[in-house]
Protein backbone atom coordinates (compact mmCIF):
# COMPACT_ATOMS: atom_id res chain seq x y z
CA UNK A 1 0.00 0.00 0.00
CA UNK A 2 1.38 3.39 -0.99
CA UNK A 3 1.37 6.58 1.05
CA UNK A 4 -1.65 8.86 0.93
CA UNK A 5 -1.73 11.43 -1.85
CA UNK A 6 -4.23 14.11 -2.86
CA UNK A 7 -4.90 16.59 -5.63
CA UNK A 8 -4.56 20.10 -4.24
CA UNK A 9 -4.64 22.23 -7.38
CA UNK A 10 -5.77 22.16 -11.01
CA UNK A 11 -5.46 24.47 -14.00
CA UNK A 12 -6.89 24.39 -17.50
CA UNK A 13 -6.59 26.43 -20.64
CA UNK A 14 -9.73 27.44 -22.45
CA UNK A 15 -10.19 24.66 -24.97
CA UNK A 16 -11.18 25.37 -28.57
CA UNK A 17 -10.50 24.20 -32.11
CA UNK A 18 -7.52 26.47 -32.79
CA UNK A 19 -5.31 28.38 -30.38
CA UNK A 20 -3.15 30.32 -32.85
CA UNK A 21 -2.09 32.76 -30.13
CA UNK A 22 0.15 30.17 -28.49
CA UNK A 23 2.49 27.44 -29.64
CA UNK A 24 2.33 24.05 -27.99
CA UNK A 25 4.84 24.74 -25.22
CA UNK A 26 3.08 28.01 -24.39
CA UNK A 27 -0.22 26.13 -24.13
CA UNK A 28 1.42 23.83 -21.58
CA UNK A 29 2.81 26.86 -19.73
CA UNK A 30 -0.68 28.37 -19.51
CA UNK A 31 -2.12 25.28 -17.79
CA UNK A 32 0.91 24.81 -15.53
CA UNK A 33 0.87 28.40 -14.26
CA UNK A 34 -2.92 28.19 -13.70
CA UNK A 35 -2.47 25.06 -11.55
CA UNK A 36 0.37 26.65 -9.56
CA UNK A 37 -1.85 29.67 -8.91
CA UNK A 38 -4.73 27.42 -7.81
CA UNK A 39 -2.45 25.53 -5.40
CA UNK A 40 -0.81 28.80 -4.26
CA UNK A 41 2.63 27.50 -5.20
CA UNK A 42 5.54 28.54 -7.38
CA UNK A 43 7.44 26.27 -9.73
CA UNK A 44 10.21 26.00 -7.10
CA UNK A 45 7.81 24.04 -4.88
CA UNK A 46 7.39 21.28 -7.49
CA UNK A 47 9.64 18.20 -7.08
CA UNK A 48 8.70 16.32 -10.24
CA UNK A 49 6.81 16.81 -13.49
CA UNK A 50 4.87 14.26 -15.53
CA UNK A 51 3.83 15.09 -19.09
CA UNK A 52 1.04 13.34 -20.97
CA UNK A 53 0.47 13.60 -24.72
CA UNK A 54 -0.66 11.56 -27.70
CA UNK A 55 2.41 10.94 -29.83
CA UNK A 56 2.59 12.34 -33.36
CA UNK A 57 -0.78 14.11 -33.44
CA UNK A 58 1.06 17.43 -33.69
CA UNK A 59 3.78 16.22 -36.01
CA UNK A 60 6.46 16.22 -33.35
CA UNK A 61 8.15 13.38 -31.56
CA UNK A 62 9.62 13.58 -28.06
CA UNK A 63 7.12 15.98 -26.52
CA UNK A 64 8.86 15.92 -23.18
CA UNK A 65 11.78 17.52 -24.99
CA UNK A 66 9.75 20.21 -26.77
CA UNK A 67 7.19 20.98 -24.09
CA UNK A 68 8.78 20.00 -20.77
CA UNK A 69 10.06 23.50 -20.10
CA UNK A 70 6.50 24.79 -20.48
CA UNK A 71 5.58 22.61 -17.51
CA UNK A 72 8.55 23.93 -15.55
CA UNK A 73 10.43 20.64 -15.84
CA UNK A 74 13.79 22.40 -16.29
CA UNK A 75 16.40 20.52 -14.22
CA UNK A 76 13.67 18.62 -12.38
CA UNK A 77 12.77 14.93 -12.23
CA UNK A 78 10.54 14.50 -15.29
CA UNK A 79 8.77 11.79 -17.30
CA UNK A 80 6.44 11.56 -20.28
CA UNK A 81 3.51 9.17 -20.47
CA UNK A 82 2.10 8.34 -23.88
CA UNK A 83 -0.67 5.75 -23.95
CA UNK A 84 -3.01 7.19 -26.59
CA UNK A 85 -6.29 8.49 -25.18
CA UNK A 86 -5.44 7.21 -21.71
CA UNK A 87 -2.28 9.37 -21.67
CA UNK A 88 -4.00 12.00 -19.53
CA UNK A 89 -5.34 9.59 -16.91
CA UNK A 90 -2.20 7.44 -17.02
CA UNK A 91 -0.15 10.61 -16.52
CA UNK A 92 -2.29 11.43 -13.49
CA UNK A 93 -1.87 7.88 -12.19
CA UNK A 94 1.89 8.30 -12.63
CA UNK A 95 1.75 11.58 -10.69
CA UNK A 96 -0.12 9.76 -7.94
CA UNK A 97 2.46 6.94 -7.92
CA UNK A 98 5.26 9.50 -7.54
CA UNK A 99 3.71 10.86 -4.34
CA UNK A 100 2.39 7.50 -3.09
CA UNK A 101 5.91 6.09 -3.36
CA UNK A 102 7.04 8.56 -0.72
CA UNK A 103 9.86 9.77 -2.94
CA UNK A 104 8.21 13.05 -3.97
CA UNK A 105 5.99 15.49 -2.07
CA UNK A 106 4.65 17.78 -4.81
CA UNK A 107 4.22 16.55 -8.35
CA UNK A 108 2.73 18.37 -11.32
CA UNK A 109 1.07 16.48 -14.17
CA UNK A 110 0.34 18.27 -17.43
CA UNK A 111 -1.74 16.66 -20.18
CA UNK A 112 -1.83 18.54 -23.48
CA UNK A 113 -2.68 18.35 -27.15
CA UNK A 114 -2.61 20.95 -29.89
CA UNK A 115 -4.76 19.24 -32.47
CA UNK A 116 -4.78 22.26 -34.78
CA UNK A 117 -1.04 21.75 -35.38
CA UNK A 118 -1.57 18.31 -36.79
CA UNK A 119 -3.68 15.67 -38.36
CA UNK A 120 -4.97 12.84 -36.21
CA UNK A 121 -5.57 10.48 -39.12
CA UNK A 122 -1.97 10.98 -40.19
CA UNK A 123 -0.82 10.34 -36.63
CA UNK A 124 -2.86 7.18 -36.40
CA UNK A 125 -1.56 6.07 -39.79
CA UNK A 126 1.72 5.43 -38.00
CA UNK A 127 0.28 2.54 -35.98
CA UNK A 128 0.88 -1.13 -36.78
CA UNK A 129 2.32 -1.35 -40.31
CA UNK A 130 1.17 -4.86 -41.22
CA UNK A 131 -2.57 -5.16 -40.59
CA UNK A 132 -4.88 -2.25 -39.59
CA UNK A 133 -2.97 0.53 -41.32
CA UNK A 134 -4.02 -0.64 -44.75
CA UNK A 135 -7.70 -1.17 -43.92
CA UNK A 136 -9.03 0.63 -40.85
CA UNK A 137 -10.40 4.20 -40.91
CA UNK A 138 -8.75 5.49 -37.73
CA UNK A 139 -10.69 6.33 -34.53
CA UNK A 140 -14.12 7.01 -36.01
CA UNK A 141 -14.18 3.97 -38.28
CA UNK A 142 -12.96 1.68 -35.53
CA UNK A 143 -15.58 3.00 -33.12
CA UNK A 144 -18.25 2.59 -35.76
CA UNK A 145 -17.44 -1.12 -36.01
CA UNK A 146 -17.99 -1.54 -32.28
CA UNK A 147 -21.05 0.72 -32.13
CA UNK A 148 -22.68 -1.28 -34.89
CA UNK A 149 -22.09 -4.46 -32.88
CA UNK A 150 -23.19 -2.83 -29.60
CA UNK A 151 -26.51 -1.63 -31.07
CA UNK A 152 -27.28 -5.04 -32.50
CA UNK A 153 -26.37 -6.83 -29.28
CA UNK A 154 -27.92 -4.52 -26.66
CA UNK A 155 -30.70 -2.76 -28.55
CA UNK A 156 -29.43 0.73 -27.71
CA UNK A 157 -31.18 3.27 -29.97
CA UNK A 158 -30.10 6.26 -32.04
CA UNK A 159 -32.35 8.48 -29.90
CA UNK A 160 -30.63 7.34 -26.71
CA UNK A 161 -27.28 8.11 -28.28
CA UNK A 162 -28.49 11.56 -29.35
CA UNK A 163 -29.70 12.28 -25.81
CA UNK A 164 -26.14 11.74 -24.56
CA UNK A 165 -24.88 14.30 -27.09
CA UNK A 166 -27.51 16.84 -25.97
CA UNK A 167 -26.71 16.28 -22.28
CA UNK A 168 -22.98 16.71 -22.90
CA UNK A 169 -23.16 19.91 -24.98
CA UNK A 170 -25.69 21.48 -22.60
CA UNK A 171 -23.57 20.62 -19.53
CA UNK A 172 -20.61 22.16 -21.37
CA UNK A 173 -22.39 25.54 -21.23
CA UNK A 174 -21.74 25.58 -17.48
CA UNK A 175 -18.01 25.01 -18.03
CA UNK A 176 -16.07 28.09 -19.14
CA UNK A 177 -13.22 25.89 -20.41
CA UNK A 178 -15.39 23.66 -22.65
CA UNK A 179 -14.99 23.65 -26.44
CA UNK A 180 -18.48 22.76 -27.78
CA UNK A 181 -21.09 24.69 -25.82
CA UNK A 182 -24.47 24.17 -27.48
CA UNK A 183 -27.33 25.32 -25.23
CA UNK A 184 -30.03 24.77 -27.84
CA UNK A 185 -28.92 21.43 -29.28
CA UNK A 186 -31.79 18.98 -29.83
CA UNK A 187 -32.05 15.23 -30.35
CA UNK A 188 -33.39 15.93 -33.85
CA UNK A 189 -30.36 18.01 -34.79
CA UNK A 190 -28.02 15.27 -33.63
CA UNK A 191 -29.93 12.70 -35.69
CA UNK A 192 -29.86 14.98 -38.73
CA UNK A 193 -26.08 15.45 -38.59
CA UNK A 194 -24.17 13.60 -41.31
CA UNK A 195 -23.02 10.02 -40.83
CA UNK A 196 -19.23 9.91 -40.60
CA UNK A 197 -19.02 6.12 -40.58
CA UNK A 198 -22.14 4.02 -40.18
CA UNK A 199 -23.81 4.31 -37.68
CA UNK A 200 -21.83 7.17 -36.08
CA UNK A 201 -22.99 10.74 -36.77
CA UNK A 202 -20.94 13.89 -36.58
CA UNK A 203 -22.65 15.31 -33.47
CA UNK A 204 -22.23 11.99 -31.67
CA UNK A 205 -18.44 12.16 -31.92
CA UNK A 206 -15.94 14.14 -29.83
CA UNK A 207 -14.29 17.19 -31.43
CA UNK A 208 -10.57 17.83 -31.87
CA UNK A 209 -9.44 20.56 -29.49
CA UNK A 210 -6.38 22.56 -28.53
CA UNK A 211 -5.91 22.48 -24.79
CA UNK A 212 -3.89 21.59 -21.74
CA UNK A 213 -4.69 20.67 -18.17
CA UNK A 214 -2.42 20.54 -15.13
CA UNK A 215 -2.92 18.83 -11.78
CA UNK A 216 -0.82 19.11 -8.64
CA UNK A 217 -0.54 16.07 -6.35
CA UNK A 218 0.75 16.43 -2.81
CA UNK A 219 1.70 14.18 0.08
CA UNK A 220 -0.62 13.88 3.08
CA UNK A 221 1.16 16.39 5.26
CA UNK A 222 1.30 19.06 2.57
CA UNK A 223 -2.24 18.40 1.33
CA UNK A 224 -3.73 18.79 4.80
CA UNK A 225 -1.77 21.98 5.42
CA UNK A 226 -2.35 23.72 2.10
CA UNK A 227 -5.80 22.67 0.83
CA UNK A 228 -9.19 23.12 2.50
CA UNK A 229 -10.71 20.06 0.81
CA UNK A 230 -8.03 17.89 -0.82
CA UNK A 231 -9.20 15.30 -3.37
CA UNK A 232 -7.63 12.11 -2.07
CA UNK A 233 -6.74 9.39 -4.56
CA UNK A 234 -8.32 6.25 -3.15
CA UNK A 235 -7.76 3.96 -6.13
CA UNK A 236 -5.91 4.15 -9.45
CA UNK A 237 -6.10 1.17 -11.77
CA UNK A 238 -5.09 0.70 -15.40
CA UNK A 239 -5.82 -2.22 -17.75
CA UNK A 240 -4.86 -2.81 -21.39
CA UNK A 241 -6.66 -5.26 -23.66
CA UNK A 242 -5.59 -6.72 -27.02
CA UNK A 243 -4.61 -4.17 -29.59
CA UNK A 244 -5.79 -5.98 -32.73
CA UNK A 245 -9.52 -5.34 -33.15
CA UNK A 246 -10.08 -8.81 -34.50
CA UNK A 247 -8.82 -10.26 -31.25
CA UNK A 248 -11.00 -8.17 -28.87
CA UNK A 249 -14.29 -9.88 -28.26
CA UNK A 250 -17.33 -7.54 -28.19
CA UNK A 251 -15.22 -4.48 -27.57
CA UNK A 252 -17.81 -1.82 -26.70
CA UNK A 253 -20.44 -4.32 -25.56
CA UNK A 254 -18.17 -5.87 -22.97
CA UNK A 255 -15.33 -3.36 -22.53
CA UNK A 256 -13.36 -5.90 -20.59
CA UNK A 257 -10.51 -3.54 -19.69
CA UNK A 258 -12.86 -0.95 -18.14
CA UNK A 259 -14.94 -3.60 -16.40
CA UNK A 260 -11.81 -5.16 -14.89
CA UNK A 261 -10.24 -1.84 -13.86
CA UNK A 262 -13.51 -0.72 -12.22
CA UNK A 263 -13.90 -4.02 -10.40
CA UNK A 264 -10.44 -3.73 -8.87
CA UNK A 265 -10.87 -0.03 -8.00
CA UNK A 266 -14.25 -0.67 -6.37
CA UNK A 267 -12.75 -3.52 -4.31
CA UNK A 268 -9.93 -1.26 -3.09
CA UNK A 269 -12.37 1.43 -1.92
CA UNK A 270 -15.16 -0.95 -0.87
CA UNK A 271 -17.78 0.23 -3.35
CA UNK A 272 -20.71 -2.13 -3.90
CA UNK A 273 -23.36 0.09 -5.47
CA UNK A 274 -21.57 2.60 -7.68
CA UNK A 275 -24.73 4.39 -8.86
CA UNK A 276 -25.71 5.12 -5.26
CA UNK A 277 -22.30 5.62 -3.72
CA UNK A 278 -20.63 7.96 -6.22
CA UNK A 279 -21.73 11.60 -6.13
CA UNK A 280 -20.38 12.42 -9.57
CA UNK A 281 -18.59 10.70 -12.46
CA UNK A 282 -16.27 12.20 -15.07
CA UNK A 283 -15.89 9.45 -17.64
CA UNK A 284 -13.92 9.49 -20.88
CA UNK A 285 -16.71 9.42 -23.48
CA UNK A 286 -15.10 9.58 -26.94
CA UNK A 287 -18.56 9.26 -28.47
CA UNK A 288 -22.16 9.01 -27.28
CA UNK A 289 -22.55 5.26 -27.61
CA UNK A 290 -19.40 4.69 -25.56
CA UNK A 291 -20.88 6.64 -22.66
CA UNK A 292 -23.90 4.33 -22.60
CA UNK A 293 -21.67 1.26 -22.85
CA UNK A 294 -19.47 2.58 -20.04
CA UNK A 295 -22.56 2.91 -17.76
CA UNK A 296 -22.89 -0.85 -18.10
CA UNK A 297 -19.17 -1.65 -17.81
CA UNK A 298 -18.90 0.57 -14.71
CA UNK A 299 -21.81 -1.21 -13.05
CA UNK A 300 -24.21 1.76 -12.95
CA UNK A 301 -26.85 -0.63 -14.30
CA UNK A 302 -27.27 -4.15 -15.63
CA UNK A 303 -25.96 -5.02 -19.07
CA UNK A 304 -28.38 -3.78 -21.72
CA UNK A 305 -29.92 -1.11 -19.46
CA UNK A 306 -27.51 1.75 -20.21
CA UNK A 307 -29.98 3.37 -22.58
CA UNK A 308 -32.60 3.54 -19.83
CA UNK A 309 -30.28 5.60 -17.63
CA UNK A 310 -30.13 8.35 -20.22
CA UNK A 311 -33.86 8.01 -21.00
CA UNK A 312 -34.69 8.47 -17.32
CA UNK A 313 -32.28 11.35 -16.72
CA UNK A 314 -30.35 9.37 -14.10
CA UNK A 315 -27.02 10.76 -15.34
CA UNK A 316 -28.19 14.35 -15.89
CA UNK A 317 -27.04 17.21 -13.65
CA UNK A 318 -30.03 16.68 -11.35
CA UNK A 319 -30.05 12.88 -11.63
CA UNK A 320 -28.98 10.25 -9.12
CA UNK A 321 -25.43 10.16 -10.55
CA UNK A 322 -24.50 13.16 -12.71
CA UNK A 323 -22.10 12.01 -15.43
CA UNK A 324 -19.76 14.62 -16.94
CA UNK A 325 -20.98 17.95 -15.56
CA UNK A 326 -18.01 19.37 -17.50
CA UNK A 327 -19.52 18.32 -20.83
CA UNK A 328 -17.10 15.42 -21.13
CA UNK A 329 -14.86 14.44 -24.00
CA UNK A 330 -17.81 14.73 -26.40
CA UNK A 331 -17.61 18.48 -25.76
CA UNK A 332 -13.86 18.94 -25.31
CA UNK A 333 -11.09 16.75 -26.65
CA UNK A 334 -7.44 17.76 -26.59
CA UNK A 335 -6.56 14.03 -26.50
CA UNK A 336 -3.47 14.03 -24.28
CA UNK A 337 -5.29 16.37 -21.89
CA UNK A 338 -8.73 14.71 -22.10
CA UNK A 339 -7.95 12.18 -19.36
CA UNK A 340 -6.19 14.79 -17.21
CA UNK A 341 -9.28 17.00 -17.54
CA UNK A 342 -11.44 14.14 -16.24
CA UNK A 343 -9.23 13.85 -13.15
CA UNK A 344 -9.10 17.65 -12.68
CA UNK A 345 -12.88 17.91 -13.02
CA UNK A 346 -13.38 15.08 -10.50
CA UNK A 347 -11.00 16.86 -8.10
CA UNK A 348 -12.71 20.24 -8.68
CA UNK A 349 -16.03 18.71 -7.66
CA UNK A 350 -14.47 17.52 -4.38
CA UNK A 351 -12.71 20.85 -3.87
CA UNK A 352 -16.16 22.44 -4.25
CA UNK A 353 -14.73 24.75 -6.92
CA UNK A 354 -16.87 23.62 -9.86
CA UNK A 355 -18.68 26.96 -10.28
CA UNK A 356 -21.84 26.57 -12.36
CA UNK A 357 -21.08 22.91 -12.97
CA UNK A 358 -20.65 22.09 -9.26
CA UNK A 359 -22.73 19.18 -7.94
CA UNK A 360 -23.68 19.81 -4.27
CA UNK A 361 -21.79 17.92 -1.56
CA UNK A 362 -19.45 15.74 -3.57
CA UNK A 363 -17.50 13.31 -1.41
CA UNK A 364 -16.81 10.49 -3.86
CA UNK A 365 -15.97 10.92 -7.54
CA UNK A 366 -15.36 8.35 -10.26
CA UNK A 367 -12.94 9.17 -13.07
CA UNK A 368 -12.11 7.07 -16.12
CA UNK A 369 -9.81 7.19 -19.10
CA UNK A 370 -10.11 5.45 -22.44
CA UNK A 371 -7.33 4.96 -24.94
CA UNK A 372 -6.07 3.39 -28.13
CA UNK A 373 -8.58 0.69 -29.13
CA UNK A 374 -9.28 -0.83 -25.77
CA UNK A 375 -7.31 0.55 -22.83
CA UNK A 376 -8.88 1.79 -19.61
CA UNK A 377 -7.95 3.73 -16.49
CA UNK A 378 -10.15 4.10 -13.41
CA UNK A 379 -9.53 6.48 -10.51
CA UNK A 380 -11.60 7.00 -7.40
CA UNK A 381 -11.26 10.39 -5.69
CA UNK A 382 -12.63 11.14 -2.23
CA UNK A 383 -12.96 13.99 0.25
CA UNK A 384 -11.76 11.52 2.88
CA UNK A 385 -8.20 10.18 2.96
CA UNK A 386 -9.50 6.68 3.82
CA UNK B 1 10.14 -29.70 -42.57
CA UNK B 2 11.72 -26.87 -44.49
CA UNK B 3 10.46 -23.69 -42.84
CA UNK B 4 12.19 -21.32 -45.17
CA UNK B 5 9.78 -18.79 -46.63
CA UNK B 6 10.43 -15.62 -48.47
CA UNK B 7 11.04 -12.78 -45.95
CA UNK B 8 8.56 -9.97 -46.51
CA UNK B 9 9.66 -6.38 -45.85
CA UNK B 10 6.95 -3.77 -46.32
CA UNK B 11 7.89 -0.46 -47.88
CA UNK B 12 5.94 2.50 -46.57
CA UNK B 13 5.72 6.24 -46.78
CA UNK B 14 3.25 8.31 -44.75
CA UNK B 15 1.91 11.67 -45.84
CA UNK B 16 1.97 13.88 -42.74
CA UNK B 17 0.50 17.36 -43.20
CA UNK B 18 0.99 19.73 -40.25
CA UNK B 19 0.28 23.39 -39.43
CA UNK B 20 2.30 24.55 -36.43
CA UNK B 21 0.99 27.64 -34.58
CA UNK B 22 3.99 29.81 -33.73
CA UNK B 23 2.11 31.71 -31.03
CA UNK B 24 2.02 35.49 -30.61
CA UNK B 25 5.64 35.88 -29.48
CA UNK B 26 7.34 33.86 -32.21
CA UNK B 27 4.89 35.39 -34.69
CA UNK B 28 6.18 38.87 -33.90
CA UNK B 29 9.77 37.58 -34.14
CA UNK B 30 9.02 36.27 -37.65
CA UNK B 31 7.15 39.41 -38.74
CA UNK B 32 10.10 41.57 -37.62
CA UNK B 33 12.45 39.40 -39.66
CA UNK B 34 10.24 39.55 -42.73
CA UNK B 35 9.22 43.20 -42.69
CA UNK B 36 12.18 44.96 -41.04
CA UNK B 37 15.10 42.52 -41.17
CA UNK B 38 15.36 42.88 -37.40
CA UNK B 39 16.27 40.08 -35.00
CA UNK B 40 14.30 40.41 -31.78
CA UNK B 41 14.74 39.07 -28.29
CA UNK B 42 12.72 39.51 -25.11
CA UNK B 43 14.02 40.38 -21.66
CA UNK B 44 13.09 38.43 -18.55
CA UNK B 45 11.91 40.87 -15.85
CA UNK B 46 13.42 38.66 -13.15
CA UNK B 47 16.86 37.51 -14.35
CA UNK B 48 17.23 40.31 -16.93
CA UNK B 49 18.48 37.94 -19.63
CA UNK B 50 17.67 38.92 -23.22
CA UNK B 51 16.42 35.67 -24.73
CA UNK B 52 16.85 35.16 -28.51
CA UNK B 53 14.81 34.15 -30.45
CA UNK B 54 12.14 35.93 -28.39
CA UNK B 55 10.21 33.62 -26.04
CA UNK B 56 6.88 34.13 -24.24
CA UNK B 57 8.36 33.10 -20.89
CA UNK B 58 11.75 32.66 -19.27
CA UNK B 59 12.36 28.97 -18.79
CA UNK B 60 14.78 29.62 -15.92
CA UNK B 61 12.46 31.89 -13.91
CA UNK B 62 9.07 30.56 -15.15
CA UNK B 63 7.68 34.08 -15.59
CA UNK B 64 6.54 35.89 -18.75
CA UNK B 65 9.10 38.02 -20.54
CA UNK B 66 8.09 41.64 -21.09
CA UNK B 67 10.46 43.99 -22.94
CA UNK B 68 11.21 43.53 -26.66
CA UNK B 69 14.88 44.12 -27.54
CA UNK B 70 16.47 44.31 -30.97
CA UNK B 71 19.75 42.39 -31.10
CA UNK B 72 22.53 41.87 -33.69
CA UNK B 73 22.71 41.72 -36.64
CA UNK B 74 26.35 41.17 -35.66
CA UNK B 75 27.43 38.61 -33.16
CA UNK B 76 30.08 36.14 -32.05
CA UNK B 77 30.50 32.63 -33.41
CA UNK B 78 30.38 30.41 -30.31
CA UNK B 79 30.93 27.14 -32.17
CA UNK B 80 30.51 25.63 -35.63
CA UNK B 81 30.61 22.47 -37.69
CA UNK B 82 30.75 21.60 -41.37
CA UNK B 83 28.57 18.69 -42.46
CA UNK B 84 30.12 16.57 -45.21
CA UNK B 85 27.95 13.46 -45.20
CA UNK B 86 24.88 13.69 -47.46
CA UNK B 87 21.55 12.52 -46.02
CA UNK B 88 17.98 12.76 -47.31
CA UNK B 89 16.60 14.55 -44.26
CA UNK B 90 19.29 17.18 -43.94
CA UNK B 91 18.04 20.74 -44.43
CA UNK B 92 20.66 21.43 -47.10
CA UNK B 93 22.83 19.40 -49.41
CA UNK B 94 26.22 18.74 -47.85
CA UNK B 95 28.72 20.21 -47.54
CA UNK B 96 27.11 22.93 -45.44
CA UNK B 97 28.11 24.71 -42.25
CA UNK B 98 26.07 25.76 -39.25
CA UNK B 99 26.90 27.18 -35.89
CA UNK B 100 25.78 28.72 -32.62
CA UNK B 101 25.85 32.51 -32.71
CA UNK B 102 25.62 34.90 -29.75
CA UNK B 103 24.19 38.09 -31.18
CA UNK B 104 25.34 41.44 -29.81
CA UNK B 105 22.92 42.44 -27.04
CA UNK B 106 21.63 38.90 -26.44
CA UNK B 107 22.23 36.63 -23.45
CA UNK B 108 21.33 33.40 -25.23
CA UNK B 109 22.57 32.19 -28.60
CA UNK B 110 20.82 31.02 -31.73
CA UNK B 111 21.52 28.25 -34.20
CA UNK B 112 21.88 29.10 -37.88
CA UNK B 113 23.62 28.36 -41.15
CA UNK B 114 27.07 29.79 -41.85
CA UNK B 115 27.74 31.03 -45.35
CA UNK B 116 31.28 29.73 -45.27
CA UNK B 117 32.28 26.09 -45.67
CA UNK B 118 36.03 26.57 -45.81
CA UNK B 119 37.16 25.38 -42.38
CA UNK B 120 40.30 27.51 -42.55
CA UNK B 121 38.11 30.62 -42.65
CA UNK B 122 36.07 29.80 -39.52
CA UNK B 123 37.28 30.44 -35.97
CA UNK B 124 35.69 30.15 -32.55
CA UNK B 125 34.97 33.62 -31.17
CA UNK B 126 35.09 35.35 -34.56
CA UNK B 127 32.64 38.11 -35.44
CA UNK B 128 29.83 37.20 -37.82
CA UNK B 129 26.91 39.07 -39.35
CA UNK B 130 23.39 38.05 -40.40
CA UNK B 131 22.54 38.10 -44.11
CA UNK B 132 18.86 38.27 -44.91
CA UNK B 133 17.12 36.46 -47.75
CA UNK B 134 15.80 38.49 -50.70
CA UNK B 135 12.41 36.82 -50.47
CA UNK B 136 11.30 36.76 -46.85
CA UNK B 137 8.25 34.81 -45.71
CA UNK B 138 8.20 35.18 -41.91
CA UNK B 139 10.40 32.15 -41.23
CA UNK B 140 13.72 31.40 -39.52
CA UNK B 141 15.24 31.07 -43.01
CA UNK B 142 14.45 34.74 -43.67
CA UNK B 143 17.96 34.94 -42.28
CA UNK B 144 19.86 33.20 -45.08
CA UNK B 145 22.99 32.68 -43.01
CA UNK B 146 25.69 34.30 -40.95
CA UNK B 147 29.00 35.25 -42.60
CA UNK B 148 32.35 36.16 -41.07
CA UNK B 149 33.01 39.90 -40.95
CA UNK B 150 36.34 40.41 -42.65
Amino acid sequence: MGKRAAIIGTGQTNHCSTREDVNEMELVYEAATAALKDAEMTIKDIDAVVLANMELFEGRALHDMWCGEGAGALLKHSFKISTGGTSGTSGAISGYYHVASGLFDRVMVVGFEKHSDGNTSAGMALTDPFWDRHIAAAAIGNFALSVSEYMADRGVTEEQSAKVAVKARRNACNNPHAHLQMPDLTVEEVLESPILAYPVRRLEMCPQSDGACAIIFASEEIAKKSCARPAWVRAAVTRHDHIYLGEVKNRLTTMRSLREAAKVAYEIVGIREPLKEFDVAEIYDPLTYAEIAWYEALGFCKDGEGGKLIDNGVTHMDGELPVNPSGGVISTNPVGASGTIRVAEGALQIHGMGGKRQIPDVNLALVTGYGVYCWSDVLVLSSKPG
Amino acid sequence: MNDHVERMVLQGKVDLPFTYSAGKTASRFFVELRDHQRIMGKRCPRCQRVIVPAQLFCKECFVETDEWVEVGPEGTLVTFTIVYRKENHHPKEAPFAYGIIKLDGADTSMVHFLGETDVTKLEHGMKVRAFFSEERKGHILDIECFRPIS
